[in-house]
């Protein structure tokens, strides 16, 4: 039982750390809420799929940023999705970046914009290796018999 | 609990069936798990064309779409490529078959044309995502008791719901009794956003129904 106690407070710290730091809004915890027996990996399943629409807007971007005459609408279209989406999960930091993205997007900024695009990438792979630890905590509380704490 | 047949499926399943249109996939899973909480059957599509092609508008197959399956309530996306939530939300409401089911656009955007567009077309509710469990939870009861207090006073308001620190300085806050009886289920005035702007556009609507 001592192991699961310090497993979970682990994952607490870690958690709360996440949500000082920035990288997780309210939305994270809404979703951890929506969590149940009916659908154990419900969270899991949507930070892969956040992620997996990141890499295609983060590609789309690239490839329309890279062009001669830029199509900054194209741009600010991907960007918007991934606003969207990062908003509905929580991703907070990721979320911000899109925020000032798409300003640059208005600006017709092509600096700006590749600046932004960096940024973006650096966030969403920052957040996916923090999930990806976050989960693997729950993981272990799990194995060791334990019960993932809830936040509140 | 007996409610009007028009608003629920027949026989003894209360559950309400909700088609959910939206192009972003972690939307639609989070759309999906908060109206399965929330007791709702889900039928959850990434577009307003296969919405229609659901419903069976798009010239395909009878009124009652493919699998014969009565919905009770839309909820859009507004942004999506293609056709708009609020273009799906003009053909349903212009459909003689489909125009009574109410239909809610949930967008990120939190824009005043946008908005009264949207409710001036019929939309029931505009939502501000991300959308939480407290408004799906809202909505789906108030459709389920819809059917009772519709002939009561024979009023349907059309109301929004707006992020608390998104006020617009256009608009102000009054509690009005004329809206807060739309439902049938008890709504905090406070909630409620009106103005005279909003105030005529709803005696429009009351007009015109």
């Amino acid at each position: 039982m001592d192991v699961v106690n310090q497993l979970q407070r682990q994952f607490l710290d870690y958690s709360a750390s996440l949500h000082r730091e920035g990288f997780l809004d309210d939305q994270f915890t809404q979703l951890q809420k929506l969590q149940d027996e009916n659908s154990p990996d419900f969270v899991v399943e949507v930070a892969s799929l956040f992620f997996e629409d990141c890499e295609k807007l983060i590609n789309n971007m690239a490839r329309a940023l890279e062009q001669q005459g830029v199509d900054f609408k194209q741009v600010d279209a991907s960007v918007h999705q991934l606003k969207g989406s990062s908003s509905s999960i929580g991703a907070m930091r990721v979320k911000n970046v899109c925020i000032a993205f798409r300003s640059f997007c208005e600006a017709q900024n092509r600096e700006g914009c590749l600046r932004c695009l960096q940024q973006v990438t650096h966030e969403y792979s920052l957040l996916k290796n923090k999930l990806q630890t976050l989960f693997r905590l729950e993981q272990q509380i799990l194995a060791a018999g334990g019960s993932v704490p809830a936040i509140e | 609990m007996e409610v009007a047949g028009e608003v629920l499926q027949s026989g003894s399943s209360q559950e309400l069936h909700v088609l959910a249109v939206d192009d972003s996939y972690v939307d639609r899973k989070v759309i999906e798990k908060l109206l399965k909480i929330s007791s709702c059957k889900v039928t959850a599509v990434e577009s307003g064309a296969r919405a229609l092609q659901f419903l069976g508008l798009d010239g395909g197959k009878g009124s009652l779409g493919f699998n014969g399956l009565k919905v009770n309530l839309i909820m859009t996306d507004y942004s999506m490529p293609g056709m708009t939530g609020y273009e799906l939300l003009k053909k349903i409401k212009r459909s003689s078959a489909f125009r009574e089911i109410p239909v809610v656009i949930m967008s990120s955007e939190n824009i005043l044309t946008r908005i009264d567009s949207c409710l001036e077309e019929g939309a029931e509710e505009f939502l501000v995502k991300p959308v939480k469990l407290s408004d799906v939870k809202r909505l789906t009861k108030d459709c389920v008791t819809r059917g009772e207090t519709e002939g009561k006073d024979g009023r349907r308001v059309n109301k929004r719901k707006l992020e608390d620190d998104n006020h617009s300085s256009s608009s102000s806050t009054s509690s009005s009794p004329s809206t807060t009886a739309s439902f049938g289920c008890s709504l905090d005035p406070s909630e409620l956003i009106t103005s005279p702007l909003h105030s005529s556009k709803r005696a429009k609507l009351r007009d015109r129904d």
